[in-house]
Order: C-alpha cells, then sequence, then structure tokens
C-alpha cells in the first residue's frame, strides 16, 4: 500500500503520507474496568471490513485495579504477530500514561483522557484530548453504569480519526452482547457520542487510516483455547480431568459448554466425563486411568502443572497408557509473570519424569492447527500408546486469532493396536509388551473386554507383562520403547518448509513464533536484501526433513521464546555435530509474544549485516 | 480364557459357574505371616462366594508392601499398580471410563496417610465407586520400618524411637469428608473380614476398610500398638455382621430391638448386632463419636461403622451413559458437521 518517509513527524508538521491498514493500536487501561467489550468491538470491526487483524491483551495476575493493555494490529499484508512500536496509543490509566507516552516513537498518536494533561509531555506526536467523564455523564444517567460504558467513547473517537465505519461498530457491538438489550443501547449512546465529539471538536493529524479491503472474507477470529476445546469435542473425548490454571482454564472451560450442548443423549446422559480435579498430580492420574481403562482421556495445564505431572508422565510412558496433555505454556513458576506468554517447557516436557523418557509433543502455531492437531493427539496417543503433549503457548491460547474456517474431520478416528479375537488368532501367543508388528508398537487389551488381562506396573516387566528385574529383560524392553518412538517420527506431523534457492540463511521455528519470523524474513529481504530458507517444526520427535533443511544452508537461526534455546537443545541431542555447529539462536524471553523487529534485528547483529545507504526508501510500510 | 473352562467333577463352582483358579493370584513375595496375606486371601473368597466375573473387575494399588498385594489375588483381572499415593487418581479416572468394572483398591497407611492423604480425601469427597483397602500396620514396611501417620502417639519403632505425633484416623476421616461405607476389620478376623468385603461387594460408591494388619517384621513388638497382640487385646468388634446376599434369599432371626437392618444398594441385607442400644450404623455422628470413645481408651472399634446405602455415586452424579465410555463408538462422540458450522458462524 502507501510508502511513507520513516523521518520523525512533529505534531506541527503538516499531515505526512496517509498510511493505510498498517498500525497498531494500544489501549491502556486498569484492569477489570470492562474495556474489553470496547477492544474487541473495535478489532472486530476492523475485521469486518476486510482488514487482517489481530488482538493481543497483555493484563496482569489480578482481578481489577492494575494496569492492561490491548494491543489491535491491523495489517493489510496479513501480519498479525505482535508489533514492537505502537502507533496510536489510548490512553485511560492515570497510572501508565506517562510512561506510555514517552516511550512512543516520534510520530506516533495519542487519544487521551483529557484531565491527564499528556499533551505536555512531548511535541514531537499527535495528541488527541477527549473529556471522557464530561461525554459518558452526558449520555449514562446511572453513575454506577458510567465506568462500564466509559471505554466505548474511545471507540467512537477513533471510528472518526481512524474512518472505521460507525455501523460495522454497531454490528460488532451487538455480536458481541446478543440479546443485552439495554447495555447495546447504552453503549452505542456512547459510540455516538465519542464519534460526534470527534467531528465536532478534534482535528485529524496522524497519518493512520483504515480502509476496506477484501482479505478477511469467509474467516473467523476465535482463542486458541477455544478452537482446541472444539478439537477435542470433534476428537471424541470421552475423560477430561483438569485443574484451574492460566492461561490454560478457558480450554476445559470452553469444552463443558461445547459437551453440554452436543455431548448429550436425547434422554439427557453425557457421553462424557469432565471433572475438575484436586490438583494436576490429580488430573493426570484420572487421565493415565481413563487411558488405560479405554477412554480418550485429556487434561490441560500449564508449567507448573507439567512439573507436578512429571511423575505419571513416567509411569505412562513406561506403562504404555495413552493420554492428551494440553500444556499452554506461560513464564516461570508461581507469581511473577503468570499472565505472560513463553516457549519455556519445551525441553522439560519432551523429556519429562525421571529414567529415559521422549514424550511426543505437536506444537501448534494456528488456532487452525490448535483444532488440528487435538484430533491427531488423540488419534497418536491410542496409535503409540503414550501421552501426547499438545505445545500451545498464552499468546495463542488467549489471544484473538483470525483464520479460514475449520475442515469437518473426514477421517475416523484411529483407536490403536487393541488386541480383539481376529488379531489374537492371528498372532497366535499375545503378550502385553511384545514386539509383535516390528514398529515398537505392543496390543494392549482393555479392562472389561473378554481379551485377557495383565498386569500393569512401571519398568520392571518382561514382554509378558510380568514383574520382572531381569536385565536383559529391561534392556529389551527399553530398546522397543526406543524404536516405537522411532515409528512416531513418520506419523507426527511434519514440517512446514519454505526453501530459497541460493539462500545461505536458513530460519527454524516453531509455534507463535512463526508470525514474526513471517514478517522478518520479509524485512530481512526489503531492508537487507536477504533471502531466507524456513523451516517450522510441528512435532517431535523430529523428522527427517530437519535434517535436510540444516543441510542446505550455512547458517540456521533457531528463533524460540525462552532464554535458554530450548528447542536447540532437543536438536544437539538429535542431530549430528556437524549439523549442530550450523545452528544459531534468536531467543525473546520478556514475557511479550515475539515481534519481527527482534528476530531481523537478532538476525542482524549476529550476521553482521551493514543497512544499505537507502535504508530508509527501502523500508515498506 | 481359564475363566471359560468347564469345571472339573467335583471341584468347587460359585453361582456363576468359576473354579477358585481365576480367582487366585500369583505367588506372594511378602514375609511369611504377614497380615496382608490372609486380607488377599479374604479377598478371594468374598469375590468367589459373591460371584463376581474377575474379567469385569480392576484391581488398583499405589506403592508399598500393601501395594504389591493385588498381584496375589484375582489373577484373571486387570490390575495396576500405579505410583505412590496416587491410586484413586487412577481408580476414578477408570471408572470414569468404564462405570461397568468393579473397582478394588489397596494402600497402605503411608501410601494413604502420608503422601497420598490429598487424593484419599478427595476419593472420599466424590464417593467414587471403588472399594478401598488400607493395609494398616502403622509403619514403612518396604523402606525398613519407618513411621506412618497411622502411628499411635507412644508407639515405638523396632529401634525403640517412639513416635510423639498424633496418628491420622483415617475411617473418622472417611466419614466425615462423605464416603458412603466405612468399616475396620483385623487381618486375623477371617469371618468379619469376609463379611465386610462381601457387603462392600454389593454396596456403591466408596467403601473404605481399614484393616489393621500387622507387620511382622517391623512392627509386632512390645510397644507396638499394631502388633497382633496389641490390636486382639484391644479390638472391640461392634457386635456379629451377618450378611445376607441379594442372591440368596433367606431371612434370618433375629430379635427386633437388638439387631439393626440395613438394605444395599444391589438388594443384599446386612444385619449388625448392636454393641449399645444408642448405636445405628447409618448414623454420621454416632459413627464419629463411637471412633473417638473407642480411642480414647485405647481399643479399636471395629465392624461396619457406617453405611449411607442411599448416596449418589460420582458416576450417577455425572449423569454418564449407561455404556461404558471407554468403547462409545465414533458417531456417539462425534458431533455432525452442523456443530462445526454453528461454531464457526458464531465466530463469524
Amino acid at each position: 500500500m502507501s510508502v511513507m518517509s520513516s523521518s520523525p513527524r512533529g505534531a506541527d508538521q503538516a499531515t505526512p503520507a496517509r498510511v493505510v491498514n498498517d498500525l497498531s493500536i494500544q489501549v491502556a487501561t486498569v484492569n477489570g474496568s470492562g474495556s474489553q467489550t470496547a477492544n474487541l468491538v473495535l478489532l472486530r470491526s476492523i475485521f469486518q471490513m476486510g482488514v487482517p487483524v489481530s488482538g493481543k491483551n497483555m493484563f496482569p495476575s489480578n482481578i481489577a485495579g492494575l494496569p492492561t493493555w490491548y494491543t489491535i494490529r491491523a495489517n493489510h499484508k496479513g501480519y498479525v504477530g505482535r508489533k514492537k512500536e505502537v502507533d496510536f496509543l489510548v490512553a485511560m490509566n492515570p497510572e501508565t500514561a506517562r510512561e506510555d507516552v514517552l516511550t512512543l516513537a516520534p510520530g506516533s498518536a495519542v487519544l487521551y483522557d483529557e484531565p491527564l494533561k499528556l499533551n505536555t509531555l512531548r511535541d514531537d506526536v499527535v495528541f488527541y484530548p477527549v473529556p471522557f467523564d464530561k461525554l459518558v455523564a452526558e449520555v449514562c444517567k446511572d453513575a454506577k453504569l458510567r465506568r462500564l460504558v466509559k471505554n466505548m467513547i474511545y471507540d467512537g473517537v477513533l471510528s472518526k480519526l481512524l474512518n472505521v465505519d460507525l455501523g460495522q461498530m454497531e454490528h460488532a457491538l451487538r455480536k458481541q452482547m446478543g440479546k443485552k438489550l439495554k447495555a447495546i443501547e447504552l453503549n452505542l449512546a456512547a459510540l455516538e457520542a465519542g464519534a460526534a465529539y470527534t467531528a465536532e471538536h478534534l482535528t485529524k493529524q496522524d497519518p493512520y487510516w483504515i480502509e476496506p479491503m477484501e482479505k478477511t472474507r469467509g474467516m473467523i477470529l476465535v482463542e486458541g483455547n477455544e478452537a482446541a476445546a472444539f478439537g477435542c469435542m470433534m476428537a471424541g473425548v470421552t475423560v477430561c480431568a483438569w485443574y484451574p490454571i492460566t492461561p490454560s482454564s478457558s480450554l476445559p472451560e470452553t469444552l463443558i459448554q461445547l459437551l453440554k450442548k452436543y455431548r448429550h443423549d436425547s434422554d439427557g446422559k453425557a457421553t462424557y466425563a469432565i471433572i475438575q480435579a484436586e490438583d494436576e498430580i490429580a488430573s493426570i492420574g484420572m487421565v493415565v486411568g481413563a487411558g488405560w481403562a479405554g477412554a480418550r482421556a485429556m487434561t490441560s495445564t500449564s508449567g507448573p502443572g507439567i512439573s507436578l505431572m512429571a511423575e505419571f508422565a513416567g509411569l505412562a510412558y513406561y506403562a504404555e497408557v495413552p493420554g492428551v496433555v494440553f500444556d499452554i505454556q506461560r513464564v516461570g513458576p508461581s507469581t511473577g509473570l503468570p499472565t505472560r506468554t513463553a516457549q519455556g517447557d519445551i525441553l522439560s516436557t519432551a523429556l519429562l519424569s525421571h529414567g529415559d523418557t521422549k514424550q511426543i509433543m505437536l506444537i501448534p502455531a494456528s488456532v487452525e492447527e490448535c483444532y488440528a492437531m487435538a484430533m491427531d493427539a488423540f488419534d497418536l496417543a491410542e496409535r503409540f500408546q503414550c501421552l501426547v503433549f499438545v505445545m500451545s503457548d498464552l499468546d495463542l491460547a488467549m489471544n484473538t486469532w483470525m483464520s479460514q474456517t475449520f475442515q469437518y474431520p473426514e477421517r475416523p478416528i484411529d483407536r490403536g493396536k487393541v488386541l480383539d479375537a481376529e488379531t489374537l488368532a492371528r498372532i497366535g501367543e499375545w503378550g502385553r509388551y511384545k514386539d509383535i508388528d516390528r514398529d515398537g508398537i505392543p496390543y494392549r487389551t482393555i479392562p472389561g473386554s473378554d481379551m485377557p488381562a495383565y498386569f500393569t506396573r512401571g519398568s520392571g516387566h518382561n514382554e509378558k507383562g510380568q514383574y520382572s528385574e531381569r536385565p536383559d529383560d529391561y534392556v529389551n524392553n527399553m530398546d522397543r520403547l526406543r524404536r516405537k518412538f522411532d515409528t512416531a517420527r513418520q506419523h507426527v506431523p511434519g514440517p512446514e518448509i519454505v526453501h530459497e534457492n541460493g539462500a545461505e540463511i536458513g530460519i527454524i521455528g516453531y509455534g507463535t513464533s512463526h508470525w514474526a519470523i513471517e514478517e522478518s524474513r520479509e524485512q530481512l529481504e526489503g531492508e537487507f536484501g536477504i533471502r531466507t530458507g524456513y523451516l517450522r517444526l510441528r512435532a517431535y520427535p523430529f523428522t527427517p526433513e530437519l535434517d535436510e533443511f540444516i543441510d542446505r544452508y550455512q547458517r540456521i537461526y533457531v528463533v524460540e521464546q525462552n532464554r535458554d534455546a530450548q528447542m536447540l537443545g532437543l536438536m544437539r541431542l538429535d542431530c549430528t555435530p556437524g549439523r549442530v555447529a550450523r545452528l544459531r539462536s534468536v531467543l525473546h524471553y520478556s514475557g511479550l509474544p515475539i515481534d519481527a523487529r527482534s528476530v531481523t534485528d537478532s538476525i542482524e547483529e549476529q550476521e553482521g549485516l551493514k543497512r544499505p545507504h537507502h535504508a530508509d526508501a527501502l523500508v515498506a510500510r | 480364557m481359564t475363566t471359560t473352562a468347564t469345571p472339573e467333577p467335583g471341584k468347587k463352582i460359585n453361582r456363576i459357574g468359576l473354579e477358585m483358579a481365576p480367582y487366585r493370584g500369583g505367588k506372594t513375595t511378602l514375609c511369611a505371616g504377614c497380615g496382608h496375606n490372609a486380607i488377599s486371601e479374604r479377598i478371594i473368597d468374598a469375590f468367589f462366594e459373591m460371584g463376581v466375573d474377575p474379567r469385569g473387575v480392576i484391581k488398583l494399588s499405589g506403592i508399598g508392601c500393601s501395594s504389591k498385594s493385588p498381584a496375589y489375588f484375582l489373577g484373571s483381572a486387570h490390575g495396576f499398580n500405579t505410583v505412590h499415593g496416587r491410586m484413586p487418581s487412577v481408580g476414578t479416572g477408570a471408572v470414569l471410563a468404564n462405570r461397568k468394572l468393579i473397582a478394588i483398591g489397596v494402600s497402605g497407611d503411608g501410601d494413604t496417610g502420608a503422601i497420598g492423604i490429598g487424593q484419599f480425601v478427595h476419593l472420599m469427597r466424590r464417593n467414587v465407586p471403588l472399594i478401598y483397602i488400607i493395609e494398616d500396620n502403622g509403619c514403612y514396611g518396604l523402606t525398613k520400618g519407618q513411621f506412618s501417620p497411622t502411628a499411635d502417639i507412644g508407639s515405638t519403632t523396632k529401634g525403640g524411637t517412639p513416635n510423639e505425633l498424633q496418628p491420622i484416623d483415617t475411617c473418622s476421616l472417611a466419614i466425615d469428608l462423605g464416603a458412603s461405607f466405612v468399616a475396620r476389620s483385623f487381618s486375623g478376623d477371617k469371618k468379619q473380614l469376609l463379611s465386610i468385603l462381601k457387603a462392600a461387594l454389593s454396596h456403591r460408591g466408596t467403601c473404605m476398610i481399614d484393616v489393621l494388619s500387622p507387620c511382622v517384621t517391623f512392627n509386632d513388638h512390645q510397644g507396638s500398638t499394631k502388633s497382633y497382640a496389641y490390636v486382639k487385646e484391644h479390638e472391640e468388634a461392634l457386635g456379629e455382621i451377618n450378611f445376607v446376599p441379594y442372591f440368596d434369599d433367606i431371612s434370618i432371626d433375629y430379635e427386633p430391638g437388638t439387631t439393626t437392618e440395613v438394605k444395599l444398594h444391589d438388594g443384599s441385607r446386612l444385619y449388625l448386632k448392636k454393641v449399645s442400644e444408642d448405636y445405628n450404623p447409618t448414623d454420621k455422628h454416632a459413627a464419629l463419636r463411637l471412633l473417638q470413645e473407642t480411642d480414647k481408651r485405647g481399643e479399636f472399634a471395629t465392624g461396619i461403622l457406617y453405611v449411607a446405602p442411599g448416596k449418589q455415586d460420582l458416576v450417577d452424579l455425572l449423569n454418564i451413559v449407561d455404556e461404558p465410555l471407554a468403547t462409545l463408538s465414533l458417531s456417539r462422540v462425534r458431533p455432525p458437521k452442523s456443530a462445526l458450522d454453528e461454531f464457526m458462524e458464531a465466530h463469524r
């Protein structure tokens, strides 16, 4: 679209070139002030205008009173990862307003609550003061309700300043509020009051505009946890045990709503059991018990829960019990940043538990993959008789993402190798841990069926499932478990690969880092003329494509949202030293979602790149 | 399967036509004279006499001497030796997966009272349909005799160290938390333990049975309150238990006023001879009072302490379909495309 100069634009200068459908809006409010409705209405109305958009909530671990930021990014090219720079600030929180304004780049715009008097802070950004309290008092007679509708005023102001269609906002509001007619009426009045005030008192000085496009037609807006929950239901989950933890809770909570709606027989009876356990150890224990008894069982948690599940994860590995575990990754333990995102559980989950254990992980990057991989996970868990971990993260799980509509699953579910009379007749003698098909996967029997019983234990068993502490039995079983893991390489979702002929640099990423990498690749090409190959991992164990990719490039940057290069650490275990020597890291671990500029800057620095002299002209915004 | 073989003439068979063999388990590896072995024997007898098909039974345990014992009974049933203190969650998951399974869990006093107290509490609270047996010897056998949380104050280890901490009374706890069948017995009391186990098989809900089971190696000495000698001397049985299974259509003579009749889930009946005028096994407060009073005297009240025959169990509470969830067909568990369309429409 339009190209603009990147030189500072002062408020006193003439309105610079138009920047259309390319901005990030940050709304700074106080947690619990009811701003979410206004933010989602703004997001949705831009989406309805056909402009690619994403919404990210940076919130504190708090019910009410602490600062929170909501970022909406609109981008005509479809880049919806976090943008490092804020172009348009809506400053509603007196506590953070000063710092929020001071950290803006020159030329940005600030819409603020008039009494905060932010316009005295600097003269190189555009200021739009709005008397929120005065405006809300006029449209909302009930003082108690004012707090709830006040935020809708900034939507009204922005509709005028950015040229977002007011009709689209009304449509979005009605969709958001459903049948709450009185609330709709109040919010509409606030919306219109904001728009009317802007028309009368404010003059457009910033360069940002929203114009209709056709890039969101047929698409949906959904959070990763909602998509995953729907996938679990379609996978035929029958037992779910969970324990509340941010950012995981909305997955089982959505699942409860879905199951209530779609999984009751006509007589009202449920084709599922969902239970809030006393802790994560009990959650995974119930999953292991249910999986062992033949159910499609799952739990959902975050890093602290994964740590508590470690012992059971080992038992499930050795006893070969299926189950699905969603790990919605977040920053580290206990208090601190539990509401911030990270890819911090990769290494600990891959090797979760004591002894020699290797766990299968699926790594979704999009809401669509949250949905599809939920189904993959249940099939793989039963096929390989083990836990399968779906490694989502807070950014994907709790933020709003665009997506194409999901496909209804065409293939039936895979219940794996469960012994039946026909198989028993074919194989003659059955042993629970016998590798009959030479793929490392034994046949299991389900309690309550008429197939032979066995006694399930941890590591000490022979191939008949009998208690054994013999060294040869142990080694035999361990080698078969490794064989089974190797078989899984051919069944887990393979990576997505974009090769670039003649390029020296390859990038490897996974999960939500994808969105920043995609955009960074364009920045590297546009700003430095450097083309890059790209491989997005979607599962562990690694598949042969990883080695092939590494062989093709001179230097490979592994992009991760953790400090210790955890995925690179896993590659170190699996790849030859020659390949490992070519790997480098791009690491981002601030708690905020990774952004393209940070990736580009890191590669620029490590490559010792020199920005071409005419860089400014190359910046395609 | 051996369980369906035609019995040899003259061999004892039960009401579903099975011999004793499928009810037996592997050879025990516990110490000679261990109370736990006697409990395994009673379990075999109870399941045989009640005619429970072992193929519909799951045996669960945690970790410890006690938790090894499911390998020694009902060899033709599926078993799961889980992790230390966490058998309740595995059992809960399994009965949710298949409500038709008859679940029996064996734990110890350490496995229950220490590492497993959290899961024990919630198992009782949920009234999960499962028979939960504590083989209670007041010490850790497998790690060589350390105290467990059921050791009494003043009780000593083999080396003479006294326990100074308050013991946990698992029966009081279970009654208080919502278990619907709570009993205490002694591994040496064959008749009483067998009656309790048979009654438990007729009950639906959590059956918590604490069985005092002296550890012959580490806790059968003077100074121990869980030794054979001490328990024999201080056991106060709540009178005689007469259990009449639903398939035995007989009536028994009893003097009204001296015996309490309790009807169990499957139609079986319990006749409990009263020890004292005011004791009623369906009265929660009476049960808790009795436990406190006997404890004060340094005695163990044994028998069926509390039973709530009509209490809803977890499976019914969750309103689960009658068939096992584990084997529902795809069409029962995957909603049609219209559900996906609806979900998509809601997010447009």
